[in-house]
């Protein structure tokens, strides 16, 4: 287990810059997850990593050691790919078994490693089969296996929960996050989705078009995004963004819009909202429409408790009064970047 | 933030980076086959069109360079024009006849019955047996004496003894024996290349036809038959290259006989370069199948390109 | 009933065709068969219904084959030739089909159409200055300038095919090979190798095929009867004199021609889609 550090990576595809300058630490034991749309460039910087891309430029370094032009076989990572690569021709057993027969591990040693890793994932009863005669959970725990057995400096994850379903998604996503916390591993994940990166991620990094917007907790991301990038990827609805009188933008969470008879704080933002449509969906009520005085790119949208609104409370083609507390309004200036102060 | 250092596997001799480098790796693994090639298909034809202009000759092994004197004695000999009329005649009309059965007996094919398979494997028949075999087979069928096609021309009554052809012995009959036996050897292939373009029509783009309004000719002719051309241009392009420098069936059924009535390019130019040892004037006979296969292959990178876009 | 009578047309017409195409396709080697176990006698009495024996069936002449003449060093010469040839082909197309199939770049695309074009370039084009190579390298009128010149056009069709088989493999088994410690050698010997075995064994049937069929080469470079490949000595060294043995050829034609006949049946689909560079999907 080690640290993996990146010094300013650039990749460039035909004159293309697929990754264009990536700076990060992650320090040893964490889970980071890179999040960003397809295309943004976090698979190339992930590929970078173990080696199966060169880069054109910057620095790598895993564990303190800098393996720029060390190949991947000699970089001890491990990695997960989208739809798990496993060796079709091989049986689950000498799947596991293969990164340990690279190193040249002894006959004995590797019966032990897969007996290991096999139990440590609830496997043991699969070793004889191949890997078509598995199911997607199962073929999942194989490659997490196989990953692990040989006890990786990093272990790196593309995208590998995109090819199972919603259900079987969510159990993956708990065990893969219970079993970095056991082994305390290095883990660099690559993910589109946001729910994946904010549920499992120690930290996130958020990427778009082969740079990082904002690193930073679950929370902080969430909470104080860095940008307008950062403030309308993350978060679905994503915020409300509005053109500010003065310049620059005014950002709010779609669940801090409330209806002002909700907030108790006097310390708010009040503003005139015209419902235009609104969508019921259990847990919560998603209302669409536009307020006065202000300009926005998309709908305005405000997330209600149904419990606290009444349904026939807020119409379509109504006017209300809405208030958003100042404490959870964001500030950017005009090219997008959050100002911490009015 | 403190790195930690760990014993990262240590860069050993053993790993030989040079072969790490993808653009190595793939360069030497492509190399053996290029230069293979290379030196075997590429020397020899740049040798061939040195040959065409010397005065080489196996009695006479010399480099000495002549220009185009071979081209304009071969285009003052009245034979070498017969003889590239005979190319074409029996090339397009070989691939024309081919073509037609081929039609026909994929769209015999394309339904399902009993026995398909079995059917199927024995129409292939012509296509995968060594040409030369198939060609000494045809040559028993048209023996001047024994010939089962005469035997049963007269026996059912069209012609009496007296009149039954001397099929090779007869210049016209000959060049259309070896047309029939060239389209012979065709024909499966047009089938199993027209099968192959039409089950990969996709079946939905057929039925929106249907539910268009498009009835089976048009069909037929306006939908499939656009969408398999590309690929049967390849077949007929492959179909075209190897009967327009073929020799074998000229050399096993006729020898470019009657009269050289069926002497085409390919053979002429083995007469006069391997046999008469003339290989100067061989070289320069077989060189005028380049510019066919320049055209061929202008369009072969057509259709490649346009498939890959 | 007239809708019943027009649907009986159709299916006679139907079954008639069909009938027609097999006679066309089979008759040659059906009379191949009927010749070649028929007594000479009935062969040669244009007297006799020449489609069925008139006399009992014969071996006599398949055991002439075998005894008097040299088809058991010819069957020999193309097992040889063959097995080297495909030898020699798969060391070089299984890597460069491999290699074509991954590169990246338009280069590595050119690449591969030239290799595929070569194809296209025919022996009576090459026959002149090959004869020459070949005689300098001390090979003339030897079956081994045939093992040295049938990989020209194997190689090229085979590493065609191949680059078709290995771009369908998905990348992503190489490269967790590679991340889990192997070379990118290594990923392509353990990983692309086996999982393309039917592709290879493919290509196997075909180098194999390709170098029975071949006429052209073998006639222009081989002249000494006990140096022939089959097909040329069945079909020029089985005439005495000016003498025709039709009992004798067509037995040798027939035991040649079947095996790759068999060969080509069971692979022609695969066949097919190296022959259109994959255009058939």
């Amino acid at each position: 287990m080690a640290a993996v550090l990146t010094r300013n990576i650039v990749k460039t595809f035909a004159d293309v810059a697929a990754v264009n300058g990536i700076s990060l630490n992650v320090p040893d034991g964490e889970f980071m997850v890179l999040l960003g749309p397809s295309g943004c460039g976090k698979t190339t910087f992930l590929r970078i990593i173990c080696g199966l891309e060169q880069q054109t430029s910057g620095d790598l370094l895993i564990g303190g050691n800098v393996v720029n032009d060390i190949p991947p076989r000699a970089r001890g990572v491990a990695m997960m790919f989208q739809s798990y690569g496993l060796y079709p021709h091989y049986t689950v057993r000498n799947n596991i078994a293969f990164p340990l027969r690279t190193q040249r591990v002894s006959r004995d040693e590797i019966k032990k490693k897969v007996e290991w890793a096999s139990q440590l994932l609830g496997i043991d009863h699969l070793l004889d089969r191949r890997p078509r005669q598995l199911s997607g959970g199962e073929r999942q725990r194989v490659a997490l296996a196989r990953a692990l057995v040989r006890e990786p400096t990093a272990l790196l994850l593309d995208e590998p929960l995109s090819n199972l379903d919603a259900k079987l998604r969510t159990s993956a996503r708990q065990e893969i996050k219970n079993f970095q916390q056991r082994v305390h591993l290095t883990t660099i994940h690559v993910t589109h989705d946001q729910v994946e990166a904010m549920g499992m991620g120690d930290r996130i990094a958020v990427i778009d078009h082969g740079r990082v917007r904002q690193v930073g907790t679950p929370t902080e991301i969430y909470q104080n995004p860095a940008d307008l990038f950062v403030a309308t990827f993350v978060g679905a609805p994503p915020m409300n963004i509005v053109t500010r009188n003065g310049g620059g933008y005014l950002g709010f969470r779609p669940e801090n819009l409330l209806p002002r008879r909700m907030i108790e704080d006097d310390a708010a933002t009040e503003f005139s909202f015209r419902v235009d449509r609104s969508e019921y969906l259990g847990s919560e009520r998603i209302v669409y429409g536009v307020i006065d005085g202000y300009e926005s790119k998309q709908p305005i949208t405000a997330k209600l408790p149904p419990a606290h609104v009444a349904e026939d409370s807020i119409r379509p083609g109504e006017w209300h009064e809405f208030a958003v507390k100042n404490s959870a309004l964001r500030h950017f200036d005009s090219s997008g970047r959050h100002r911490t102060r009015n | 933030m403190a790195v930690i250092a760990e014993p990262v596997a240590k860069p050993v001799s053993r790993f030989h980076f040079i072969f790490d480098r993808r653009g190595v790796f793939e360069a030497v693994l492509v190399a053996p086959a290029i230069l293979y090639v290379l030196l075997l298909v590429g020397l020899p034809l740049l040798l061939a069109i040195y040959y065409s202009l010397s005065a080489y000759t196996i009695y006479n092994p010399t480099w000495k360079f002549v220009g185009l004197a071979n081209f304009e004695q071969i285009l003052q000999d009245p034979t070498f024009f017969d003889t590239l009329r005979n190319t074409f005649v029996f090339t397009f009309g070989s691939q024309l006849l081919g073509l037609v059965l081929g039609k026909f007996g994929a769209f015999l094919l394309l339904r399902p019955f009993r026995g398909r398979k079995i059917v199927r494997a024995l129409i292939i028949l012509p296509f995968a047996v060594p040409v030369a075999l198939a060609t000494i087979a045809w040559q028993w069928m048209f023996d001047s004496l024994y010939s089962v096609i005469n035997w049963t021309l007269i026996a059912s009554g069209i012609l009496t003894r007296e009149q039954a052809p001397n099929w090779l012995g007869n210049p016209h009959l000959a060049m259309l024996c070896i047309v029939i036996i060239n389209a012979w050897r065709f024909f499966p292939f047009a089938i199993v290349i027209f099968l192959a373009g039409i089950t990969a029509v996709p079946q939905d783009v057929i039925d929106a036809a249907t539910v268009d309004g498009a009835g089976f000719w048009r069909r037929n002719y306006q939908i499939i038959l656009p969408m398999i051309l590309p690929i049967m241009a390849i077949g007929l392009i492959f179909g075209i290259v190897f009967t327009f420098t073929d020799l074998s069936i000229v050399f096993l059924l006729t020898m470019g006989g009657p009269g050289g009535a069926t002497s085409v390019l390919g053979f002429a130019g083995f007469q006069t370069g391997i046999v008469s040892g003339d290989v100067a004037h061989g070289a320069a006979i077989s060189l005028f199948m380049l510019p066919v296969l320049l055209v061929v292959v202008v369009f072969m990178l057509r259709f490649i390109r346009r498939r890959e876009i | 009933m007239s809708r019943f009578v027009a649907r009986s047309a159709r299916e006679t017409g139907f079954f008639l065709g069909i009938a027609f195409f097999v006679i066309l396709a089979a008759f040659p080697f059906y009379w191949m068969v009927i010749t070649a176990f028929k007594q000479n006698s009935d062969l040669y009495n244009i007297a006799n219904t020449p489609f069925w024996f008139n006399e009992p069936p014969t071996l006599d002449h398949i055991k002439y084959l075998f005894s008097q003449t040299l088809f058991t060093r010819w069957l020999l010469n193309s097992l040889i030739i063959g097995l080297c040839v495909t030898a020699i082909t798969l060391l070089t197309a299984v890597p460069a089909g491999y290699s074509l199939a991954r590169m990246t770049s338009r280069r590595g695309e050119a690449l591969g159409i030239f290799i595929f074009l070569t194809y296209l370039v025919p022996p009576t084009l090459l026959f002149l200055p090959l004869s020459r190579i070949i005689a300098e390298l001390g090979l003339q009128n030897s079956m081994w300038s045939l093992v040295l010149v049938y990989p020209t056009f194997t190689i090229p069709f085979c590493s065609w095919l191949l680059m078709g088989f290995f771009k369908a493999l998905p990348v992503e088994i190489e490269e967790a090979a590679i991340v889990d410690g192997c070379s990118l050698f290594g990923a392509f010997i353990k990983m692309a190798v086996p999982l393309s075995v039917p592709a290879i064994l493919t290509v196997v049937i075909f180098t194999f095929t390709l170098t029975l069929q071949e006429f052209v080469y073998a006639l222009t470079f081989v002249s000494s009867s006990d140096q022939k490949p089959i097909t040329l000595g069945v079909s020029t060294d089985l005439i005495r004199g000016d003498v025709f043995f039709w009992g004798e050829i067509m037995a040798g034609a027939l035991i040649a021609a079947i095996p790759v006949a068999i060969a080509y049946n069971l692979f022609l689909d695969r066949f097919i889609a190296g022959i259109t560079g994959g255009a058939v999907k």
